[in-house]
């Protein structure tokens, strides 16, 4: 890690309007699928636009503060788990307040947590944020009279933009086409927030503090804070995501607050590349087919996920994002 | 009175599974400092071994026998052991600790499907010994004899493991690879072969923990993932890297576990998490722990 460590595909002054003219084609070519893909394929791809803002959320703790969390499946179910509490206790119905109730709980949970987390680093930090997801997932499971146990809780499709759009009328379409365009909203948003947030100052000092911690307290930045901070954004990011996944899965079950779901965030985000902006995106896009064609292909689906896990970090620690550009900038220098 | 004898002895003999779990996770640490999350399919594998040697191949044959086989699934995950080390984890140890997680991540999934590609998706038993055992009464509570075996077995090897680390040679040396592994390169000693060692040690004592409690349950797939995040509790608790550490902690975890599938079922798991949460708080090197 002694290398220059500068973050692949990290922005030189000016470049965002660059990363706007990648981004732009992109988001056309996103917004036309619901129209030209059988519905299938668009609430696939909704999964897979939900996972990728929780591997966004998820890259600002590894990619940029250097923290391995694998806890993150907690964050992702306190978001779903505050949609469906809504939905059972408080007969709620509207999207927003969907998302809001789970901003809320992913606040107040994240900001406990952190707390505790954010004066550890390396794997102790990884251990701890185990536990502690750990904690809720147990909660979720054995509270069966508020969480339904094993069963889940049930999640009615909601009605979108305050009751303009309602979910009246066949399930499939409205997923397909309403909520899809939702989530990509949303997605967009994020990611603009996200790629906002990283080039801020506040960005640069989390990098700083994840290339040498010990220098960045000598420059003034209040570690623990930032990390703190940084713990806060990266988990409201992946509660948002467990909000959105909800509706789209209809229930909500324990299993989504295992440890082993935080190992797939890991899993994804490692897939794209935690070393660029773009990685954890592209990775839990590409992760969610990978899981959705290894699982309908063959009862052995963890074993191709493993050995293409162990495989990558082998061969491909970059991740897709990182190799591609590596090869891009070999393919230009070749030029003359 | 007798009840909370039981409740003890109950005890004891969670405490003693988690020892060997736990304790080769920290072996494995100390000396290599890979934390190792396929850890829990080691002891898996163990059990499934174990479970198809006495209640499959060898079932209906004379009690003594399948007693024989029944360290089978330790060496079993030894050999394992033996093999993935060089193979897959040598790779690993001069890149960032983040690779070395995702790798034994991979493991895991890797290992876990592998168990129901051989073994199938049913659960495997081998309680014909846990029944020829028999019970005994204590007060006036039928207890199975069994169990006191798997606490005989959790004592011993937490006694011998102990006297092979500070009594022999090869713990001399395995000691000082884990305080200093540059320098003890550098006095001759072979790291490699020591790292080799040590995880085929670590694994054994994880197939252990699984050949000796699978009479008395059975083998089902999913609990290597299940027993490896009460392993982390163990050694976060006592400290990673630490052998007296996984004994204290695993001690300690077997009493909150069994009070409180007592007195309070429903936050059991999350008490004992809590826990974990609270020690690294207070003395982040676990009590036990080097900082």
């Amino acid at each position: 890690m002694s290398a220059p460590t500068r973050v692949l595909g990290q922005p030189r002054a000016g470049s965002s309007s660059r990363a706007l003219l990648v981004a732009a084609p992109i988001a056309a070519l996103l917004a036309v699928v619901p129209l030209v893909v059988p519905p299938y394929g668009a609430i696939l791809l909704a999964y897979g636009l939900v996972m990728a803002i929780g591997a966004l959320g998820f890259n600002l703790l590894l990619g940029y503060t250097g923290l391995l969390s694998f806890g993150h499946s907690a964050y992702f179910g306190v978001g779903a788990y505050s949609v469906a509490l809504m939905v059972k206790y408080l007969r709620v119905g509207s999207m927003e307040l969907f998302l809001l109730g789970a901003i809320v709980g992913s606040v107040i949970v994240t900001a406990v947590f952190g707390i505790v987390c954010v004066r550890y680093t390396r794997i102790f930090f990884g251990i701890l944020t185990l536990a502690l997801s750990q904690v809720l997932w147990s909660l979720a499971f054995k509270f069966f009279w508020v969480t339904g146990g094993t069963d889940g809780l049930r999640v009615p499709t909601p009605s979108l933009f305050g009751g303009l759009v309602t979910g009246a009328g066949d399930k499939t379409v409205f997923m397909s086409h309403a909520y899809y365009y939702y989530v990509l909203i949303l997605f967009g948003a994020c990611v603009a927030l996200m790629w906002v947030i990283v080039n801020s100052p506040f960005g640069m000092a989390l990098q700083a503090i994840r290339d040498n911690e010990t220098r960045a307290e000598f420059v003034g930045v209040r570690i623990w804070r930032y990390r703190w901070v940084a713990f806060l954004v990266s988990g409201v990011f992946t509660g948002l995501a467990g909000a959105l996944w909800v509706p789209l899965n209809g229930l909500t079950t324990p299993d989504i607050m295992h440890w082993t779901f935080s190992g797939e965030l890991v899993f994804m985000t490692v897939l794209g590349g935690f070393r660029s902006f773009a990685g954890p995106v592209v990775g839990a896009i590409v992760f969610n087919y990978l899981k959705t064609y290894a699982v309908g292909y063959t009862v052995y689906w963890q074993l191709v996920l493993g050995v293409v896990l162990v495989t990558l970090v082998l061969s491909l620690p970059t991740g897709i994002v990182g190799s591609a550009e590596k090869l891009l900038a070999r393919f230009q220098r070749s030029r003359p | 009175m007798d009840v909370l004898l039981i409740h003890i002895i109950n005890s004891l003999l969670y405490a003693s599974v988690l020892f060997l779990i736990a304790g080769g996770l920290s072996l494995i640490y100390g000396v290599m400092r890979i934390v190792n999350m396929a850890h829990g399919n080691l002891y898996a594998f163990g059990a499934y071994v174990t479970a198809w040697a006495v209640g499959t191949m060898a079932a209906g044959a004379p009690v003594p026998v399948l007693l024989m086989l029944l360290p089978v699934g330790a060496l079993a995950a030894a050999i394992l052991g033996a093999i993935l080390e060089p193979t897959l984890l040598r790779p690993f140890y001069r890149r960032a600790e983040e690779y070395q997680l995702l790798v034994t991540f991979g493991l895991l999934m890797i290992l876990e499907d592998l168990m129901r590609f051989i073994w199938g998706p049913y659960p495997l038993s081998a309680s014909e010994i846990f029944e020829n055992f028999g019970s005994l009464t204590i007060g006036d509570v039928i207890y199975p004899t069994y169990n006191l075996l798997v606490i005989g077995v959790g004592a011993a090897a937490a006694s011998f493991l102990w006297a092979f680390i500070y009594r022999t040679r090869f713990g001399v040396v395995l000691r000082a690879t884990s305080q200093n592994m540059r320098m003890a390169a550098a006095l001759g000693v072979n790291v490699n072969r020591v790292y080799v060692q040590a995880f085929t040690l670590g694994c054994f004592m994880a197939g252990l923990g699984g050949a000796i409690i699978v009479p008395s349950q059975s083998a089902v797939l999913g609990m290597g993932i299940d027993a490896v995040v009460l392993a982390f509790i163990v050694v976060v608790i006592g400290g990673l890297g630490s052998l007296e550490g996984a004994l204290v902690g695993a001690v300690i975890v077997g009493f909150v576990r069994e009070a409180g599938i007592a007195w309070f079922p429903e936050i059991e798991l999350a008490v004992l998490y809590l826990a974990a949460a609270t020690v690294l708080l207070a003395r982040p090197a676990g009590l036990f722990g080097r900082p």
